[in-house]
């Protein structure tokens, strides 16, 4: 009796498992679904994929290569979120990294450092490491609303950078950024650092009980204390993983263009993050997480602005996003699905009794 | 008074995802008449109320007012046809003043501004009908539960006054509070209101109800007047069994004999808990045993863990505005009640012993080191372990599953890195589930889903799981059925037997008295005296609470 209880069990529990994942990514994949459909059918050549000069060419490629900065991102503010925290200087630390990194590899006699390229882009991520560490301390050990200690960084970031290199565009050169940038590779290098960042996340939290911590915490902090969390750690740990993602947001974003501007990088950056999370199917306010959804989101927010700079002029542009973002967030909603089903059937059913009514007649 | 009920529901259904909630339900409520709705944990009785007040929809069935179908689909609707209702906590805000609550969200206006001298007025006036004269424009905080509560009552009667239904209102009054209560409530009854009240306390229920519906399993029992129903009759149909049985039981296992007492709670021999580190696992194989089980007969009787092994020793402990300086030893195998009154103290006690208060005078003594807990992980990894009072803000998880509630304890104390491997924690999760007869389709259920007294199964199986020295339950059996209550009582009776030492407090006197082999008395946030062995008693508790000096009796 009891041993067929287990097995039971057994069976029914991967299943539940997987139904739960599936029900929570449906609809932003379904949304990603319908957005490349659209794509394929308005956009010439949309699927097209070729090798041209030994690269991997095409429309899909462009959207993993220059959607690279946001999906590394929105791997960062997965964790962040699902502690119920949010950070916003993402944007600012991206900055302040292509800033850093361009800062110590000019030449003395332009006031630089006169640093390895390489060099440079390894103080880069640690001054990202610091700033998600100035970020964690507050959150997790002063106590600091986590929207008004990120805002500091948000602010200061962006101006420690403009203090670095001014306003001016700053360009970068040597073969690690070349590499970056046009790899002599087939594939491109930004979505490989995506996908190993990614994947080194994943395994950090899922392989280890620290996922299982960071959506206790997110549900309840208080519990989570209680049952013997390190509550200050994993906040603290968070925020500092957000901060070397955006570094690595920074570098890739800045080898994009070859060039570290204080000003213009990551600008609304941490927006387009906590949105790709959020369409993700992970709340606002903290718990499940769903890395595989960000990645979705992510890739949904840039397929969207390939889509937008193909079809739309550019005045248009942000509407026509908030629109479509709108759409795939009423359709996350439960409440939402099954109040238009309410009202589709109250149709339907208007419909049916007039037409009932003229048989009648 | 009138012959047709007030509200009349007639064969209602609701179904959960894989639950029946309530199978056919009928249900009336008369006017002039206070209706009990009775039922364990997970029978129905909480669903009811909210398909009552449109909170859920209704699957099936009719629900009618004064012969009229309605289906309210908000509680606002609900209220507007003229069922208000008052939950065990109350719904209204703190910072507001009295009048302010009451006439939220439908405030008086005039010339387009808001009336306020309508709204003392009126406010006043509502009070004054439960025979309450307070200040009304004092911010609402100011005052006791018991107040707030009334208030809420005032409110809701103000908007709508045709049902009324108090679902737990007195789980947080003391005696005279509760009596007050009462009166209001027979009041409104005379006025012909009808009124529902759902509550846990029996003596209660019969105090003031003239109907009990007794539920079960989502279907209705039956319906009695509250006079001609034993109080044994209502237990045994509420459970489905005769509680009898189950007192003598307890009883016997308190009063000694331990070899028969082996046999009553390991039924037969449950395979030895295997596992060092990694958290014991309960017996997945025959018996119904709790998990931690070592066979029944090489257990050792339970003489040798008191007085030798010392757990826990805290001298002079005491936090200034908490609980003052007290001295406590814990030994192995030991239950240990605290008892006195609400705000006597207990918890405080609880929370400076677990950590999660820091105590500012004395230093607790365990495992031969000399501390004071700074955070509870410190307490956890020293063997101690806490179920808090309040399960819905410190004690569950909602987000996580059932499974993931009970392993995070375990898991918290291996560390960032170690994780159990799933099909482990399958196990551990099912084993407890099994064991502790957690009632849920999947232990990959949200833990949200559960009723009051299997989520408190569930968090006691979170902390069995970390297998402590020292369990501290803070009201382990607060909100839940007879049922359930008993069979917590059982386990704590079986831990002991295993050498836990165990903490238990608990509102109910009855129940400290029938569990501990000591008891601690508190009161106004002082230990005030200790009771052993057969000096314990629920008379000797009281007494002790009235004395105006400390006094240890001994045994």
């Amino acid at each position: 009796m009891s041993e067929q209880n287990t097995l039971e069990y057994a069976a029914t529990a991967p299943a539940f498992g997987r139904l739960h994942l599936w029900g929570k990514l449906l609809w932003p994949a379904l949304a990603l679904a319908i957005l490349l459909a659209i794509d394929g059918i308005c956009i010439r050549g949309f699927f097209s994929v070729s090798i041209v000069q030994g690269r991997l060419t095409g429309t899909l490629v462009d959207i993993f290569r220059y959607g690279a900065p946001v999906t590394v991102l929105s791997v960062g503010m997965t964790f962040v979120l699902a502690t119920g925290g949010v950070d916003l200087s993402v944007g600012a630390i991206m900055a302040l990294a292509g800033a850093i990194a361009a800062k110590a590899a000019m030449p003395a006699s332009l006031n630089g450092m006169g640093m390895s390229p390489g060099a440079g882009i390894a103080i880069a991520l640690l001054v990202s490491v610091l700033a998600g560490m100035w970020n964690g301390m507050s959150v997790a050990w002063l106590g600091m609303q986590p929207i008004v200690a990120t805002l500091v960084l948000m602010v200061a970031g962006r101006g420690i950078a403009r203090l670095c290199i001014g306003a001016a565009n700053v360009p970068l050169s040597g073969t690690i950024w070349t590499a970056l940038h046009n790899p002599h590779l087939t594939l491109p290098t930004a979505p490989i650092i995506v996908l190993v960042v990614a994947i080194i996340a994943g395994l950090l939290t899922r392989a280890t009980s620290i996922g299982l911590f960071i959506e206790a915490l997110g549900g309840n902090p208080v519990a989570s204390r209680y049952a013997g969390v390190r509550v200050g750690l994993i906040t603290f740990m968070v925020y500092v993983f957000c901060g070397l993602c955006a570094g690595i947001a920074g570098i890739i974003s800045s080898a994009d263009v070859m060039i570290a501007n204080a000003s213009s990088t990551g600008m609304y950056m941490e927006l387009d993050a906590i949105l790709a999370v959020v369409i993700g199917g992970t709340a606002l306010t903290g718990g499940r997480f769903s890395l595989i959804g960000s990645l979705i989101g992510a890739l949904l927010i840039q397929t969207l602005q390939t889509t937008l700079i193909y079809k739309v002029p550019i005045q248009q542009t942000l509407v026509i996003k908030a629109i479509v973002v709108l759409a795939v967030c009423l359709l996350q909603s439960a409440e939402f699905r099954r109040k238009s089903v309410a009202v589709c059937a109250r149709i339907g059913l208007s419909r049916t009794r007039k037409a009932a009514a003229q048989v009648a007649s | 008074m009138a012959d047709t009920p007030l509200l009349h529901l007639q064969k209602v259904r609701k179904v959960f995802p894989g639950v029946l909630a309530l199978d056919e339900v009928d249900f009336s409520a008369r006017r002039g008449e206070i209706h009990a709705i009775m039922g364990e944990n997970g029978a129905g009785k909480s669903t009811l109320i909210k398909v009552l007040t449109g909170a859920y929809p209704r699957d099936g069935g009719r629900m009618l007012l004064d012969g009229a179908e309605i289906s309210p689909r908000s509680p606002q609707e609900a209220q507007r046809l003229g069922i208000s209702t008052v939950y065990q906590e109350v719904n209204l805000i703190p910072s507001l003043s009295v009048a302010e609550n009451i006439f939220l969200g439908r405030q008086p206006t005039r010339w387009g501004r808001i009336d306020w001298r309508k709204i003392r007025r009126c406010s006043q006036a509502a009070l004054e009908r439960l025979d309450l004269s307070i200040d009304v424009g004092r911010q609402l905080s100011s005052y006791s539960i018991a107040i707030q509560q009334m208030v809420a009552i005032a409110r809701a009667i103000d908007i709508s006054a045709r049902l009324l239904i108090l679902d737990e209102p007195t789980s947080s009054l003391d005696a005279n509070e509760v009596q007050r209560l009462f009166a209001v409530m027979r009041k409104l009854r005379d006025e012909g209101m009808a009124i529902i009240f759902v509550s846990h306390f029996l003596d209660q229920i019969y105090a003031v109800t003239d109907r009990i519906t007794v539920l079960r399993n989502g279907r209705l029992i039956g319906e009695y007047p509250t006079a001609q129903l034993s109080r044994q009759d209502l237990i045994a149909r509420m459970m489905g069994r005769e509680l009898a049985d189950l007192d003598v039981q307890l009883q016997q296992e308190k009063s000694g004999d331990e070899a028969s007492r082996d046999q009553r709670l390991f039924p037969s021999p449950g395979t030895p808990g295997e596992g060092q580190g990694g958290g014991r696992v309960p017996a997945p194989a025959p018996s119904p045993a709790l998990p931690r089980s070592t066979g029944g007969g090489s257990k050792k009787p339970s003489s040798t863990f008191s007085d030798t092994q010392s757990i826990l020793q805290a001298r002079g402990l005491g936090r200034t505005g908490s609980i003052q300086p007290f001295d406590l030893q814990i030994s192995a195998g030991e239950v240990i009640g605290l008892a006195g009154l609400l705000g006597s103290g207990r918890s405080e006690m609880a929370r400076l012993l677990f950590g999660i208060d820091v105590a500012d005078s004395g230093d607790i003594e365990i495992g031969g080191r000399k501390l004071i807990f700074r955070h509870p992980r410190q307490a956890i990894a020293l063997g101690l372990a806490f179920c808090p009072e309040d399960r819905k803000t410190s004690g569950i998880i909602p987000e996580l599953s059932i499974r993931e509630n009970i392993v995070l304890a375990l898991q918290a104390r291996g560390g960032l890195f170690k994780s159990l491997s799933r099909s482990r924690q399958d196990e551990i999760a099912t084993g407890y589930i099994k064991a502790l007869g957690i009632v849920t389709p999947s232990a990959e259920q949200s833990i949200a889903n559960l009723s009051g007294g299997n989520q408190q199964k569930a968090i006691l199986a979170r902390w069995l799981a970390a297998d402590p020295r020292l369990l501290i339950l803070d009201e382990p059996t607060r909100g839940i059925d007879v049922g359930a209550k008993a069979e917590i009582q059982k386990l704590v009776l079986s831990l002991c037997r295993q050498g836990t030492a165990i903490v238990f407090i608990s509102s109910e006197l009855e129940e400290v008295v029938r569990v501990s082999d000591r008891v601690l008395v508190l009161r106004d946030r002082a230990l005030v005296g200790q009771l052993r062995g057969a000096a314990i008693s629920e008379q000797a508790i009281m007494q002790t609470i009235a004395q105006d000096r400390p006094a240890e009796v001994a045994q």
